[in-house]
């Protein structure tokens, strides 16, 4: 008998289908994966298992009785968990107390209270202090967060909707690990993520989901990579990083010398040139979202230099920064990179208003002219334009945020996990789009955690560690076991010399 | 190929009508048009009340009584979109009304105006600076901002009421008389909603307003000048209740320290009552109206069927209670 059970589940949002019939099951002790398309329905589908979401038609059974669930307490009641992609925190509130957020005892004992969350904490392989506040920590970290929260519940269904999106390979495959445990331990898991090496490690069934449709249940033994692709996007993938246009590359664009900033990171020095992609890897927590953010404005520099076209940039605020050509793609796409509650066509053309603007009055049909042209280009699944960012898929909408910074086209564009949860088949679109940014002249910087991606895009590697510029791989050394010598193998060496 | 190029790649036309059915679903309507509902109730209940609340003589009197909370309520919509609170705007439209009582008796009337408007614009500019620049919290600001703006006004009228004498003949024949059939301040209130509906559905300026009360850091990190946008709605907010002030001085005739005690509190129901969020974001320039305008037809019902004062406060509060709950309570009704 099925743990849970999904039966012709059927859910629209104001008159687009979302789901049609869709059937799922799962049994304890299995790890089930969901894959699909940005927009497939996949969340949705969780949504309805969680409680949080009424579908229009179908039944919901636990334990082969059908259940009607009034809320997300009931189905939390009820032993079923999830670990949403959007993250659901509250910032102002400590580590601990969002791990016990909603169990909180009367009485709070605050040091039982972190002892406990710190063990969870530690269980997953990771120090996060539980004192700190939320909006503190890294995406990263945050999403660590939201795990330990769903393991504090000790529920008998635990969903990961995309946990890995913004964890590097090594804190990835520790979660793995946690996972397999689980299963081990009897708990059902289903399991959501665009990154399908993942999938086929972790899975004992695959579910694929196309347009609100089961496509198939496939087992991983029985179905290849390509197999899936095709099964999600409808036809097959020719090649996941294109080839880069012959570009050549030109002046340096921007040099940085000696950058130091207030939180740690310090002796950064680079250069990108025109036409280059660059990729900056390493540990989350190595210091490169922060290198970025510095560049961009966002965040102080406390010392060094920066150049842009040769001529001295300190920004002292993104407004300056975008003014000179200088665009970053930030990490936190919900709290950083949109505006949710504001209109998808908007939210499009809010870094440049220029072009669609006369006297600062905006110019309608030249807006929705530069808006369907974004949306065609990046391919966008949406109702309609001028609906709240917030009714889109989390792969849509990070493709929002991309239309975004694409629009406003400044010469240096600096990329923080720009493909973070998007589809395989969205992926090589953005890929594409990288290069051919490149090809006309840009220059781009790309972090990601999926290093194989920076690999396959980017004529470079910068590498980061413990705050410092590390080093730099060339096409020749692309390895992930090179880049983490260079990362953490050197800040171990570090702490050598420091000791001696 | 072709099939997923059409699903994907946008908006399908075809679709277009489905979606804009589908968004006509009850709670879109009611966040959309629940506060019209409202008005037309409260209108046609107050029609069978009271025979004169339809004739254009009382309809006239509540339009030219609002016009004040209404102009004001344009500039704390502004402040409230970005996640903010003016509570300072009864005591600039004091510090209007005295100011204005005041100069016109030195300089010449459009001179005179332009001054105090100036004056209200300072005040705003002050609480603005604290609030976008040392980011220090709205409510204490303006509270402190109430205080001095109103201690202000009773310096320069020593406490007493200003009499313009002959100097205020012009003003007050502004303030007191008629064009196209409506009382001049309610003029001068259509006229500014009609701008505040521009700027805040097309302007770029208005747009940033919205935005920075749903996600400040996103639009800063958009390449925004938040601050700025931030400080600008506090201008707008005082300069508008001056010219609120200014108005009260053009009825009357005198100008007093004493214009607007707690109209801040009027000012912050009505932008409430017309659905707008406290906590950003959401809100608009005629629902804002509407919500002047049930304050208004709400204390004219109570005052035409005799309602004691006292009485009247207490229902009026029940009212905004019950107002802002069908607006906002659909939501949670839902699950
Ligand atoms: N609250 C909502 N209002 C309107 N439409 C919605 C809402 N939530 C989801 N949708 C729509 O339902 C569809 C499925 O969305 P869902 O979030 O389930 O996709 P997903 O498979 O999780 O995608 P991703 O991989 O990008 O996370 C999308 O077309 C989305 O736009
Ligand atoms: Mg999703």
């Amino acid at each position: 008998m099925a743990l849970v059970e999904l039966d012709n589940i059927t859910k629209s949002f104001s008159g687009i289908r979302a789901l049609s019939g869709v059937n799922f099951a799962l049994q304890a002790g299995e790890v089930h994966a969901l894959v699909g398309e940005n927009g497939a329905g996949k969340s949705t589908l969780m949504r309805v298992l969680g409680g949080e979401m009424r579908p229009d038609h179908g039944t919901v059974s636990i334990n082969g009785e059908p259940v009607r669930l009034t809320g997300p307490i009931d189905a939390i009641r009820r032993g079923i968990s999830i670990i949403h992609q959007e993250m659901a925190l509250a910032p102002d509130l400590s580590v601990a107390e969002n791990i016990f957020l909603g169990e909180l005892p009367a009485r709070i004992g605050w040091g039982e209270l972190r002892r406990k969350a710190r063990a969870l904490i530690n269980r997953l392989g990771f120090d996060i202090p539980p004192g700190a506040l939320v909006s503190e920590l890294s995406v990263a970290h945050q999403q660590v967060v939201e795990i330990a929260k769903a393991l504090s519940r000790e529920a008998r269904v635990i969903v990961f909707d995309e946990p890995t999106a913004v964890l590097s390979m090594g804190d990835a495959q520790r979660l793995l690990d946690i996972i397999r445990n689980l299963r081990a331990e009897g708990v059902g898991i289903v399991y959501i993520s665009h990154r399908l090496d993942e999938i086929f490690a972790i899975s004992d069934r695959i579910s694929v989901l196309k347009d609100g449709r089961n496509v198939d249940v496939v087992t991983p033994d029985k179905a290849t990579v390509d197999d899936l692709i095709r099964m999600m996007v409808g036809r097959p993938l020719s090649q996941m990083f294109g080839e880069k246009p012959p570009t050549t590359i030109g002046d340096v664009l921007l040099k940085v010398t000696d950058l130091d900033l207030p939180n740690g990171v310090g002796g950064v020095s680079f250069e990108l040139r025109k036409g280059e992609v660059v990729g900056l890897g390493g540990l989350v927590g190595s210091g490169r979202s922060e290198v970025a953010r510095a560049i961009f404005g966002a965040d102080p520099i406390r010392l060094g230099a920066i150049e842009l076209h040769g001529k001295p940039f300190r920004p002292r605020n993104p407004k300056q920064a975008v003014a000179r050509g200088v665009n970053l793609v930030p990490e936190d796409r919900k709290g950083q990179g949109i505006v949710l509650d504001m209109e998808i066509a908007k939210n499009m053309t809010m870094a440049k208003t220029g072009p669609v603007t006369t006297l600062g009055f905006f110019r309608a049909a030249r807006e929705r002219k530069v808006v369907d042209g974004l949306i065609q280009s990046l391919r966008v699944k949406l109702g309609h334009p001028s609906d709240p960012v917030s009714s889109l898929s989390g792969g849509n909408q990070q493709k929002i945020v991309l239309a975004k910074w694409f629009h406003s086209g400044g010469d240096v564009v600096l990329l923080d996990e720009p493909t973070r949860g998007v589809d395989v088949g969205a992926k090589t679109e953005i890929y594409s789009l990288i290069h051919r940014l490149a090809a006309e002249g840009k220059a781009l910087l790309i972090i990601s955690s999926e290093h194989a991606e920076l690999f396959g895009l980017c004529d470079r590697v910068l590498v980061m560690g413990e705050g410092r510029l590390r080093g730099e791989l060339r096409p020749d050394d692309y390895s992930e076991e090179n880049l983490l010598t260079l990362s953490i193998g050197a800040a171990a060496q570090d702490r050598q010399e420091a000791l001696a | 190929m072709t099939d997923d190029a059409a699903n994907v790649g946008g908006h399908r036309a075809t679709d277009s009508r489905a979606i804009t059915e589908g968004r006509l679903s009850a709670r879109r309507i009611f966040a959309q048009f629940g506060t019209f509902a409202i008005f037309i109730v409260l209108v046609l209940l107050a029609s069978t009340q009271s025979d004169v609340f339809l004739s254009e003589r009382n309809i006239m009197n509540v339009l030219r009584q609002m016009s004040g909370i209404g102009i004001m309520a344009i500039g704390m919509l502004f402040v409230v979109l970005t996640r903010g609170i003016d509570l300072s705007v009864g005591s600039i439209a004091a510090l209007g009304a005295v100011s204005s009582a005041l100069l016109i008796q030195q300089y010449p009337l459009p001179v005179a105006i332009g001054m105090v408007v100036a004056l209200g614009a300072i005040c705003g500019a002050i609480s603005g600076f604290l609030v976008a620049f040392l980011r220090l919290p709205a409510f204490v600001i303006t509270l402190a901002m109430m205080t001095a703006a109103r201690g202000f006004a009773l310096i320069l009228s020593n406490g007493q009421p200003v009499m313009p004498g002959a100097d205020g003949a012009p003003l007050s024949a502004f303030g007191t008389s008629f064009t196209f059939g409506f009382p001049n301040p309610a003029l001068l209130m259509f006229a500014l909603f009609a701008v505040a509906f521009l700027v805040l559905n097309y302007s770029r300026f208005g747009r940033i307003v919205k935005a920075i009360g749903s996600n400040e850091e996103a639009v800063r990190l958009s390449g925004i000048a938040v601050s700025w946008h931030v400080m600008a709605v506090y201008v707008i907010s005082g300069a508008l209740a001056s010219i609120a002030g200014i108005l009260v001085t053009a009825r009357s005739g005198v100008g007093s320290a004493q214009v607007g005690v707690a109209a801040e509190l009027d000012v912050i129901a009505a932008v409430v009552i017309g659905g707008a969020s406290l906590m950003g974001g959401r809100g608009g320039v005629i629902n804002t109206f509407i919500g002047v305008m049930i304050l208004g037809v709400i204390g004219n019902i109570m005052n035409l069927a005799g309602v004691p004062g006292y009485h009247q406060q207490v229902y009026l509060g029940v009212i905004i209670v019950a107002a802002v709950v069908m607006q906002h309570g659909t939501s949670f009704l839902r699950r």
